[in-house]
Parts: C-alpha cells; sequence; structure tokens
C-alpha cells in the first residue's frame, strides 16, 4: 500500500528541505524562524561584499534597534498605506485589578490581548524608516546631499509557508538624500551595481518595473502611480518559481516624499529628494541556497572567492 | 453642483496650495501640485460626499487628473447605478 503524501507547494517543499538540512530553525508561527551557523555566515558575507561595494561613496553608517518610535510611525503615513503589514507593540499598562482580570482571562483561554495598550514602539517595517525623522533633526543637506547606510530586522505582518516570505527578516539599504539629480544618478548607479553583485555570485535575475502592495481599491491608485512612473525596480531571482522569481533587491525613487513629509530641505531650500537600494538578506541567501545547494563548501569555486575571498 | 461639490473635497484634502477657485475645471491637478498620496484622501471623501465606490479598474491618475475629469468618472457610475 502506498502512502499518500499531503500535496505540497514548490513553497513547502523548499521550506522543509532548509528546515531538514538545518538552515532555518521552525518556532511554530509560519514567517518565523532562527537560523544556523551556515545560514548567518552566508548572510554576513553577502553583507560584508555588498559593503564593499558601497565602500567609494563614503556612506555614513547607522545601525538602529529593529524597532522605531510610534510618534514617527504615525507620522511616516505607513498605516495610510500598508495597515495590513505593519506590526505594533503593546503592553500591560494596568494595575493590581487590571492584573487579576489578565490573568483570570489567560487561566480560561479568553482573549487577554483587548486590554493592551500601544506603547511608544513599533517594530521596524523597513531599514530606513527611522532615518528620514534622524536626518530631519539636522538642518538642510549640504550641497553635496547625503548618503547613509542602514540595516535593520524589519517586521511586515504576512504569515506565509512561502521561506522567501518571511515575517522577520532582515534589511541591508544605502539610502540618498539630494537634489533630484543626486538621487537619480544614485540609483542608476545602484541598478547597474545590483546586477553585476548577483551575477558574480553565479545566479539568474531579471530587472523589471514594480510596486509597493499598497492596501485596499485605493491603494491600486498608488500602484498603478509608481508603475507609470518607473519609481520601483526589483531584482527578481527565481527561488521556488521560474514564472514568479522573488524580488530580492529593490530600488526605490521617493520623489520629495520624505522630504517633504519630514521637512528635509537641500541646500537650495527645496524639499529633498530620496532613492534607496534596499537587499532582502533572507532572500538572497535563500536563492544562493537554492541555486548552489545547501552546502556552502560545495558551491563553486567562483562563488565562494566572491563571499570568502 | 457636481462640479462644486468637487471643489469642495479638493479644497479640502487635495493640499494643493493654490486657492481651489484659481484653478480651471480642465487643469491639470497633480501639476497643480496634488500627490498622489493625497489623491487617494480626495478618492475617499469623493466616495463618501457622492456614495459612491470607484472601481479597481479606474484607479489611475487620469480618472483624477481634472474637475471634469472627476465629474466624468462620478456620472459614469451615477448613471451605471440609475441604468
Amino acid at each position: 500500500m502506498t502512502q499518500q503524501l499531503p500535496s505540497q507547494t514548490p513553497e513547502e517543499q523548499y521550506l522543509r528541505e532548509l528546515i531538514a538540512h538545518g538552515l532555518l530553525i521552525p518556532m511554530g508561527v509560519d514567517g518565523v524562524y532562527g537560523r544556523s551557523a551556515v545560514f548567518e555566515d552566508v548572510l554576513d558575507r553577502f553583507g560584508a561584499l555588498v559593503g564593499q561595494w558601497g565602500a567609494e561613496n563614503g556612506a555614513e553608517v547607522i545601525r538602529f534597534p529593529p524597532v522605531m518610535n510610534r510618534h514617527h510611525f504615525e507620522h511616516s503615513g505607513y498605516m495610510k498605506n500598508f495597515p495590513q503589514l505593519a506590526g505594533t507593540i503593546h503592553s500591560f499598562c494596568g494595575g493590581e485589578k487590571e492584573h487579576q482580570a489578565l490573568r483570570r482571562k489567560m487561566e480560561n483561554g479568553e482573549d487577554w490581548t483587548a486590554d493592551q495598550k500601544a506603547i511608544d514602539i513599533v517594530v521596524t517595517p523597513a531599514a530606513c524608516y527611522s532615518l528620514y525623522p534622524t536626518v530631519a533633526q539636522r538642518g538642510p543637506l549640504s550641497r553635496e546631499g547625503a548618503l547613509f547606510d542602514v540595516y535593520s530586522w524589519c517586521l511586515r505582518h504576512e504569515p506565509s509557508l512561502d521561506p522567501a516570505r518571511m515575517q522577520l527578516f532582515r534589511m541591508r539599504e544605502y539610502v540618498r538624500l539630494g537634489t533630484p539629480e543626486q538621487v537619480s544618478e544614485f540609483r542608476a548607479a545602484w541598478i547597474e551595481r545590483g546586477q553585476r553583485i548577483i551575477e558574480s555570485l553565479q545566479v539568474p535575475a531579471r530587472l523589471d518595473v514594480a510596486n509597493d502592495p499598497f492596501f485596499g481599491r485605493q491603494g491600486k491608485l498608488l500602484a498603478n502611480n509608481q508603475r507609470d512612473q518607473n519609481l520601483k525596480f526589483e531584482l527578481l531571482i527565481p527561488i521556488t518559481s521560474e514564472e514568479k522569481p522573488t524580488a530580492c533587491l529593490s530600488f526605490n525613487y521617493a520623489q520629495d516624499y520624505f522630504g517633504q513629509l519630514w521637512n528635509i530641505p537641500t541646500a537650495d531650500g527645496a524639499p529633498c529628494h530620496s532613492a534607496c537600494v534596499a537587499f532582502g538578506m533572507e532572500r538572497i541567501a535563500l536563492a544562493f541556497f537554492k541555486h548552489h545547494g545547501f552546502d556552502p563548501k560545495r558551491w563553486p569555486a567562483g562563488v565562494r572567492k566572491v563571499l570568502w575571498g | 453642483m457636481t462640479i462644486d461639490t468637487i471643489r469642495s473635497v479638493l479644497k479640502a484634502h487635495s493640499r494643493i496650495r493654490v486657492p481651489i477657485e484659481e484653478i480651471g475645471n480642465d487643469a491639470n491637478l497633480f501639476d497643480a501640485g496634488m500627490s498622489s498620496l493625497a489623491s487617494v484622501d480626495v478618492i475617499l471623501a469623493l466616495e463618501e460626499e457622492f456614495g459612491i465606490e470607484f472601481a479597481e479598474d479606474m484607479m489611475h491618475r487620469k480618472t483624477f487628473e481634472s474637475i471634469n475629469a472627476i465629474a466624468a468618472a462620478i456620472d459614469s457610475l451615477q448613471i451605471k447605478a440609475s441604468a
């Protein structure tokens, strides 16, 4: 008698393989995993490689914790555009009486979360979100504009069995603020560099115009607008599907949105424009494991040389 | 009437810096300074004001690029609703 195996999507299959090889460690929640030393080493080496490519431009390095000021988050407009993805943080703020009620509810298996209150921080949705209010505090930009290197754990609430769609992941970004010309030049240079980096690691990739997952019917207008104006490009790498490759790098032009929102003027006083290149670190590591195998020691020599020297 | 209501919605939500009275019915609202994000607020307010729902395939800048374009979009929905 043959055993009937439950049908599995290619994403689920790849997730099982990653877990079986010890690269990801399940935590009982879809899209949230521990990582092994091997996985982390690949991610670290890729991060170092990105740092080498970015070093020539002299970016200021800032590392924020994986949370941001809730008031900054509210001001950012994130809840208008992506309420479904946000991770807000809540805590118990009551006294003894409320604590009794809380304990009772938990013991009875009732919903105890409704009485929790939002605290002053939320989980970072994108590595650059804490940057803009920080830059705004410094006053107008210099004539050269500004360039930053940020890196953070980020949260997107979208539970999935696709290992390339994690809820908690790391995002490395270079963020350029300045005149429209400075910012466009930066983005064009990184579109070129990003493709060369991935090419050097012998992984297939293609560039395509893209849009963010804006919420709701009205969000469709923002998504269409992003595409019509070529504001977002993604470098797509097939991980579990050739037809639907995964966005591993994105090249985003925010026009003067953040400049206006946070009141960051250029040296001439106009609201600055901004752009960023973002690396989805886990997705890139997953692409390497898919294309080169689960054991980095057996990866092609050329790839090993680029990553480990 | 429709035009007047559209103008009052734009005044409250478009974040266009010049007075709405100075903007012609065919003038491009995005060129006048309405951002895409502000246009979402305009859309929500129009839907509430007119009791309509713009279809997903109408969610392009072109649909909302001028007062006349918005009026035409609203008319097309109202005609559909009464047909």
